[in-house]
């Protein structure tokens, strides 16, 4: 037989590996790390979601549900766009319950992309576009956004990234890992480049709920003409913490989610029933929740953005997920020369920019889902570390 | 200002350019509004979270049931205070239910506890009767778990 490595897939082969797999291993072997690399919330589910999951087992709930998820779960989901974002979907044909927002994600790309279709994916953003993309054949082509943008997607950088093979444009706002936002007037812009043009979108907002100060996140389908041709991916995960449930959805035009689906039916049958039964819950009284963690995540945001800065980091004010994406450029070392150094003589583990995009290059990412008391010890630590760093440039130079 | 009252009943060791921060206030303005607040007696005191269990053994907590007849005048206010006056109470309770106030006591030992109880609150004017339950161990304080905390089970890294 040959090499196994010869006989697997080429494409899956050659994907890069995360670019944080160093990092896990240095912090494998150390004590009282505190992290602000983790991507999911410190709050544990609130507990009347828990019980609704619990008793649809003890009622013995245990059996597949319909491939699309149960039409109460959807129909749920249908309100809760139609309340937050003034979207209608039809509960029976125009969502689709799947395994967290990435196996949306997965199955839309999928059921959207043929070999040879460019895919346009601004970054810094999510690592998993790109691979989705290169796996069934597309062709990724990154569009990179900047600091003095706050890492908008721009009409003009989108435009200049369309050819005639452009199949699809994902748009992943609130973003992370830079907490950036697109608010109404910057998606009239990119609808405006958008419309007369063939493109889909995949609009990746698992962040919604969470944006902070007077911004509320607006959906790319709230503007004209742009639900026809959009797939909303969201989920459960990050808005009532239910990162462990592995429960989301996408709402968007029929005829794609009816492709989705078949996808979705081959590959995992139906969304576990035990968290579909708690999202149920979780839809119908958890608005509460969201309002109190957002605004925890808020007191948090503040902090820290402000912490950094008068670290003398730039830091542009993140207005939704639970990051913010300082600029380490002022300490001389790369993203991740800082990261590791970080992480190695102050036990505080950052993502370096550079894992969700070549232009994350000076950049880190500082998660923010950690109880402040917490966070004020990694900040002290932060900021004698960035002191030492200044330090020795000094010495240096 | 709930959102800084919250904050330190949570943790009250921020300092007040900490407390700007999270607020997206000035730290003039952090100060001004704490000065306020002491001083109305809003806040009443900052106060460390202590496990004496691990520190030594020679310290009892124990809850006292009071029952009192009240007063025509001062209902139950005049007996309150005499008993929140006392050095070794440690929080008093007007409560609904089957008593009237209930008590807090910290002493060093059983014996002194239920000799305080016995020679100065049960001997008060208007005070029925008194029932003494003693503290065995203390799980949880003002919201904080003392024992078994859970670790972070979140990976250290995650995208």
């Amino acid at each position: 037989m040959k090499n196994l490595e010869e006989l697997l897939n080429k494409s899956v082969v050659e994907l890069k590996p995360s670019g944080i797999r160093k990092f896990f291993d240095i912090a494998a072997n150390m004590e009282h790390v505190i992290s602000l690399g983790v991507g999911e919330p410190d709050f544990t589910t609130p507990w009347h979601i828990r019980e609704a999951g619990i008793a649809s087992l003890q009622q013995g709930y245990t059996r597949y549900t319909s491939n699309w998820g149960m039409l109460q779960l959807r129909a749920q989901i249908a309100a809760f766009m139609e309340r937050k974002y003034q979207l209608s979907y039809h509960p029976e044909h125009e969502i689709l319950v799947t395994v967290g927002g990435s196996e949306a994600i997965d199955a839309c790309m999928r059921a959207v992309i043929s070999a040879g279709d460019e895919v346009l994916i601004p970054e810094p953003s999510f690592v998993c576009y790109k691979p989705i993309a290169s796996m069934v054949g597309g062709v990724p082509v990154v569009i990179q956004t900047r600091n003095e943008n706050n890492f908008r997607l721009t009409p003009e950088e989108l435009r200049a990234h369309i050819t005639d093979k452009t199949k699809l444009l994902i748009l992943p706002y609130p973003n992370n890992p830079t907490g950036g936002v697109m608010r109404r007037e910057h998606l009239d812009a990119i609808a405006e480049v958008l419309r007369g043009t063939d493109i889909l979108v995949l609009s990746d907002e698992i962040y919604a709920e969470l944006t902070y100060g007077d911004c509320q996140h607006v959906s790319i389908a709230e503007i004209d003409g742009m639900k026809e041709r959009t797939v909303v991916v969201s989920g459960f995960s990050k808005t009532y913490s239910m990162t462990g449930w592995r429960l989301g959805f996408a709402c968007g035009p029929e005829p794609i989610l009816t492709q989705m689906t078949k996808i979705h039916q081959f590959a995992i049958m139906s969304a576990p029933t035990t968290s579909q039964y708690a999202a149920i819950e979780a839809l119908q009284n958890g608005d509460e929740d969201i309002a109190n963690m957002r605004a925890e995540y808020d007191l948090r945001r503040n902090y820290i953005v402000h912490a950094l800065r008068e670290m003398g980091l730039d830091c542009f004010e993140p207005e939704g997920a639970f990051y913010a994406f300082p600029c380490i450029k002022s300490t001389g070392l790369d993203s991740e020369t800082f990261c590791e150094q970080l992480l190695l003589q102050k036990h505080v583990a950052a993502v370096p920019g550079t894992a969700f995009g070549d232009c994350g290059e000076g950049f880190i990412r500082v998660s923010y889902c950690n109880s402040l008391p917490l966070l004020k010890k990694a900040v002290d630590r932060i900021r004698e570390f960035i002191h030492e760093c200044k330090q020795e440039e000094q010495t240096n130079g | 200002m709930d959102r800084l009252l919250k904050i330190l009943e949570d943790h009250a060791r921020y300092t007040t350019a900490d407390l700007a921060g999270m607020l997206n206030i000035s730290e003039n303005e952090v100060k001004a509004e704490m000065e306020r607040l002491e001083q109305e007696n809003i806040i009443c005191g900052y106060k460390a979270i202590i496990d004496w269990d691990k520190v030594s053994d020679d310290r009892v907590t124990a809850l006292i049931e009071i029952k009192v007849t009240p007063q025509k005048a001062a209902g139950f206010e005049e007996i309150a205070e005499a008993v929140t006056a006392c050095p070794e109470v440690e929080s008093v309770y007007l409560m609904s239910g089957g008593y009237d106030l209930c008590v807090t006591v910290k002493g060093h030992t059983f014996k002194e506890v239920a000799m305080f109880v016995a020679k100065r609150l049960a001997p008060m004017d208007n005070v029925i009767s008194t029932a003494t339950h003693f503290v065995l161990r203390k799980y949880k304080e003002v919201g904080t778990t003392l024992v078994h905390k859970r670790k972070d089970d979140r990976g250290t890294l995650s995208l």
